[in-house]
């Protein structure tokens, strides 16, 4: 009776299309709308990805990633005393402003990496040397700090910009993460980040450490909090923490949360609706089957049938739709898009939910369906 | 005349296809309870067209159910090919109708999806005959009604005459003992349900089969071997064909 179930379901046309239209947008609202705010906490995190150090040393208050609360100086050798701790770095983080050739300003995310072994560069070197940070006046840039201070006619390898009247020099362009404030990243020495930021008593802002071999970062974060009453983290653990302090501090959560529900209030509406009504005009059908000896179980077969296989086709429309959406509007990191598979998993599940229900109200009529109806002129 | 009120269901179902006693049936609850079938007794024999007639809520439509298994009654016992039908549980009845009922309603019921071919198949393929094999039998079913040029057409496009045909087709393809019809000439016009009657009278006339039409058409009198009037949930009256009513 597949076969019959699927006549009715795709000869009914204009019922079908309102079913894949319901579940189709359905879909696509809650995979767009998630992978944009999946996408949102990424970029939330990108002040930590876009540095590579197994654990985070921070202020034990610290909420997240862009609350910068600096360190005194001794922090760096405290934390290399800790058992376990194969080597620790300083890193300076922080928003300065960069003064354009054209005078105009812009403001960047300026991180200082130790000179001598560049711990908490950047993954991809896009042109020139990473290395050459060391040489004079050096910064590296990433694509948006090309975009943003003046373009790559503008701005290229060589070129020469102010941070705090201090003049800087480009001589490398790097790939990062886009950050939640959206400010480029710069790139430089911890000493020279130092020299071109004002006066300050502390201006240590994280400590960059890595475990030794046998001992996991985990391990060595609980440690290092328990020897010298430092925040520690590990980078998974202090980007979820970045993530948790921005749903609690902002409404974001709520609102991308509220626009899923109701992606899935209105494909569950939608299809609930019509598949109802799909049944209920067809009793006399269903009856009829019913009285030539369809069991209820074999009815109900057919309506999950039908259920699931607009279900699927809708799934497969909805997320081809937001794939699309993803690699045209939101192409080339000008809007967060990061649709992951437990994204797409959990909108699978999600969509069988809404068909499984919609077929459970369905089947519990035709449960109820006498099929003397059928005699009934 | 073939109604024996006084006997008991017994041995004669070798020659009886169906046999009902004291069936009584009632609708709604306390004062509203509205008794339709009084106590009816009724035999089919193998190889007979009954009709089944009577005014509107005589009971004729619910003693069908009653029989088909589709009602349950209040009282009273069905026997069809020797099967106690009261007895069943709904999955049994159910399976029984799939094996051995065949049904023809007044409104036809064709799945409006599905073409002419397709809809004759429905019963094979409740029954798990492969898709194939249940067409190619529907096919040749309702070659034999002259339908065999009208096998792709949707019962949208099809004539109430071709329509009923095509029912007709859905019940016979699973080779029913019993063909349940319900008034199967109200939509056709007199020419056409003199033929569809004929058709089934010929189908009724074979070994071990039966047929219980339900009709209000006195045109199609002259097809029953007995004529049962029911006259507010009683049978009233058995005239065999051709008899002029009492």
């Amino acid at each position: 009776m597949n076969y019959v179930a699927l006549k009715m379901l795709f000869g009914d046309r204009a019922k079908y299309l309102m079913l894949l239209a319901g579940l189709t947008f359905s879909t696509m609202l809650i995979v767009q709308q998630g992978s944009i705010f999946w996408g949102l906490m990424t970029w939330s995190k990108s002040g930590i990805t876009n540095v590579n150090a197994p654990v985070w040393v921070a202020d034990a208050n610290i909420n997240q990633v862009e609350e910068i609360k600096p360190l005194a100086d001794t922090a760096v050798t405290v934390v290399r005393s800790v058992p376990g701790v194969e080597w620790a770095f300083p890193l300076y983080k922080g928003v300065q402003r960069a003064r354009l050739r054209d005078g105009n300003y812009e403001q960047i995310a300026l991180v200082g990496i130790d000179s001598s072994t560049l711990i908490g560069r950047p993954h991809t070197v896009l042109e020139g040397k990473i290395e050459d940070l060391r040489s004079p006046e050096a910064v590296a840039i990433d694509q948006l700090g090309v975009e943003r201070l003046g373009g790559p006619e503008n701005i290229h390898l060589g070129t020469t910009f102010e941070i705090n009247d201090r003049r800087v020099r480009v001589v490398a362009i790097v790939k990062t993460q886009k950050s939640f404030q959206n400010f480029p990243f710069v790139y430089t020495t911890y000493e020279r980040a130092l020299s071109v930021t004002p006066e300050e008593r502390r201006k240590l802002s994280y400590v960059l450490a890595s475990p030794v071999s046998g001992v996991s970062p985990e391990a060595l974060a609980v440690r290092i909090h328990e020897q010298t009453g430092l925040g520690a983290f590990t980078e998974e653990q202090f980007g979820w923490k970045t993530i948790q302090w921005i749903l609690r501090n902002t409404g974001i959560g709520v609102n991308f949360g509220t626009t899923v529900l109701l992606g899935f209030i209105v494909g569950m509406a939608i299809s609930g609706q019509t598949f109802y009504l799909f049944t209920v005009e067809n009793l006399p059908q269903f009856g009829a089957l019913k009285a030539i000896g369809a069991s209820t179980g074999m009815l109900a077969r057919m309506i999950l049938l039908q259920s699931f296989t607009v279900g699927f086709i809708g799934y497969g429309v909805g997320v081809g739709l937001a794939t699309v959406f993803g690699l045209t509007v939101a192409s080339g990191g000008g809007l967060p898009f990061n649709e992951t598979w437990p994204l797409l998993v959990g909108v699978a599940v999600a969509l069988l939910l809404i068909c499984s229900i919609s077929s459970a109200i369905s089947i519990r009529k035709l449960a109820k369906l006498e099929p003397a109806i059928v005699f009934r002129g | 005349m073939t109604q024996n009120p006084t006997s008991t269901l017994d041995n004669e179902s070798a020659h009886w296809l169906v046999q009902a006693r004291g069936v009584t049936k009632s609708f709604g609850e306390g004062d509203t309870r509205i008794p339709v079938l009084k106590g009816v007794d009724l035999d089919v024999a193998r190889g007979e067209v009954l009709l089944l007639v009577g005014p509107s809520g005589s009971g004729k439509t619910t003693l069908l159910s009653v029989i088909a298994g589709i009602l349950e009654s209040d009282e009273g016992d069905v026997k069809i090919l020797g099967e106690s039908i009261p007895e069943f549980s709904q999955s049994e009845k159910t399976k029984f109708r799939r094996d051995h009922l065949g049904f023809i309603f007044q409104q036809y019921h064709l799945l409006p999806t599905l073409t002419a071919v397709e809809n004759a198949a429905v019963p094979l393929l409740i029954r798990g005959v492969p898709k194939h094999d249940a067409l190619a039998q529907a096919e040749a079913v309702l070659g034999t009604m002259g339908m065999g040029g009208r096998l792709a057409a949707l019962p949208t496009r099809l004539s109430g005459g071709e329509q009923q045909r095509v029912a007709i087709a859905r019940a016979l393809v699973g080779e029913p003992h019993l063909l349940l019809c319900d008034e199967p000439t109200a939509n056709l016009d007199g020419e056409t349900g003199r033929r569809i009657v004929q058709q089934l009278h010929d189908v009724g006339k074979q070994p071990d089969r039966a047929v219980i039409i339900v009709t209000h058409d006195t045109r199609i009198f002259e097809f029953g071997d007995r004529i049962v009037h029911m006259e507010d949930g009683r049978v009233d009256q058995i005239q065999h064909g051709q008899e002029e009513p009492a």
